[in-house]
């Protein structure tokens, strides 16, 4: 690998963005992929299924034997309010080995002894958010039913251009959330991209299979390619 | 699974840095069982001071010395360990999979 190529990838890890980087093994010869480059590839089929699976892996195109070794940032996600359904959702993140930080302002929620090894901000969202650093990799989630907390929080996550932004409540409330969230500068595009009610729709009755729909939602946003995303929601 | 390597990359521009010699060992494929996914790697200095893992365990001392080969002639190496392979009496793998490792220099 040439210092110029390494130097590069470990930038572009450091900014939490995905790179590929492709050697034909026969010869070594060897170029770093962006991911805003993807797009104009010859590779871009193989490219991009690699690095949504997250995995890499060889390729043989035209005779040539090609390793697409995939370097993704490890995905976050930063759950807004420490209630009984978090308690289920951060230990179920982390076994699926995302980066988990549970915000909430009201200290009696946001206690050491309910989320035990769980990173915990008892901030409001404004103090709260900005050093977490939200991204692109983040998956964010509010849970708390309060839209002096919920609110902002989604603001935010819009901003920061999530990769999953998942809110609790029923159609009716978020209707409501919809509304408030316009009068406070929201488009209509960012609100589209809310997932409410939370979760796949499998049924889930008990805070912790609340947890594995909202998990398994995460999951395909993460995973499947566009069309077949479309198909599922 | 998600990437969570330790920073042996960021080791590797270091080490560079300083003036050693550096080789990367990647595991490019896997077959059976093997203990550690593609894309799994190694650094190697000229001082044989390895960061990473390419089979947890049972062959870095053998890829390591490979790569100390690799830094001096600046060509890269496909390495292949497995139980059909005759090294496997040397090093192999416990768990009976099969792994191909690329060896590069750095620099």
């Amino acid at each position: 690998m040439k210092l110029e190529v390494l130097k590069e990838l470990n930038a572009e890890r450091a900014a939490r963005r995905p790179v590929i980087i492709v050697t034909d093994t026969a010869n070594g010869e060897q170029r770093l992929v962006k991911a805003n480059d993807i797009a104009a590839d010859p590779l871009r089929a193989e490219l991009s299924k690699q690095l949504r699976m997250g995995k890499s892996g060889s390729v043989e195109v035209s005779g040539k034997k090609l390793f697409l070794n995939v370097y993704a940032p490890t995905a976050k996600l930063v759950i807004i309010g420490a209630v009984h359904i978090s308690q289920a959702l951060a230990p179920l993140a982390r076994s699926l080995d995302y980066d988990v930080t549970v915000v909430d302002p009201r200290t009696a929620f946001a206690s050491p002894e309910r989320f035990p090894d769980v990173p915990l901000v008892a901030e409001w969202p404004d103090v709260a958010l900005p050093p977490l650093n939200v991204d692109h990799y983040t998956a964010f989630v509010a849970v708390t039913h309060d839209p002096k907390i919920d609110d902002p929080a989604l603001l935010h996550a819009f901003d920061r251009d999530c990769f999953y932004i998942g809110a609790l409540g029923s159609r009716k409330t978020h209707a409501k959330r919809a509304e408030r969230l316009r009068a406070q500068g929201a488009k209509d595009s960012d609100i589209a991209r809310i997932h409410a009610p939370i979760g796949l729709d499998i049924g889930a009755v008990s805070p912790s299979e609340i947890a594995v729909a909202i998990m398994a939602e995460i999951t395909a946003q993460l995973r499947l390619p566009p069309k077949e995303k479309e198909e599922a929601a | 699974m998600l990437n969570r390597d330790e920073d042996i990359l960021q080791a590797a521009e270091t080490w560079q840095k300083q003036g050693h010699g550096v080789a990367l060992a990647t595991v490019v494929e896997t077959w059976g069982s093997a203990p550690r996914p593609a894309g799994s790697s190694l650094v190697i200095n000229d001082d044989g001071t390895f960061l990473g893992s390419v089979s947890g365990g049972c062959l870095e001392g053998a890829v390591v010395t490979e790569a100390l080969d690799v830094i001096a002639s600046g060509q890269p190496k496909m390495l292949e360990f497995g139980v059909a392979d005759e090294t496997a009496w040397n090093v192999g793998l416990s768990c009976g999979g099969t792994i191909r490792v690329f060896v590069e220099k750095v620099g």
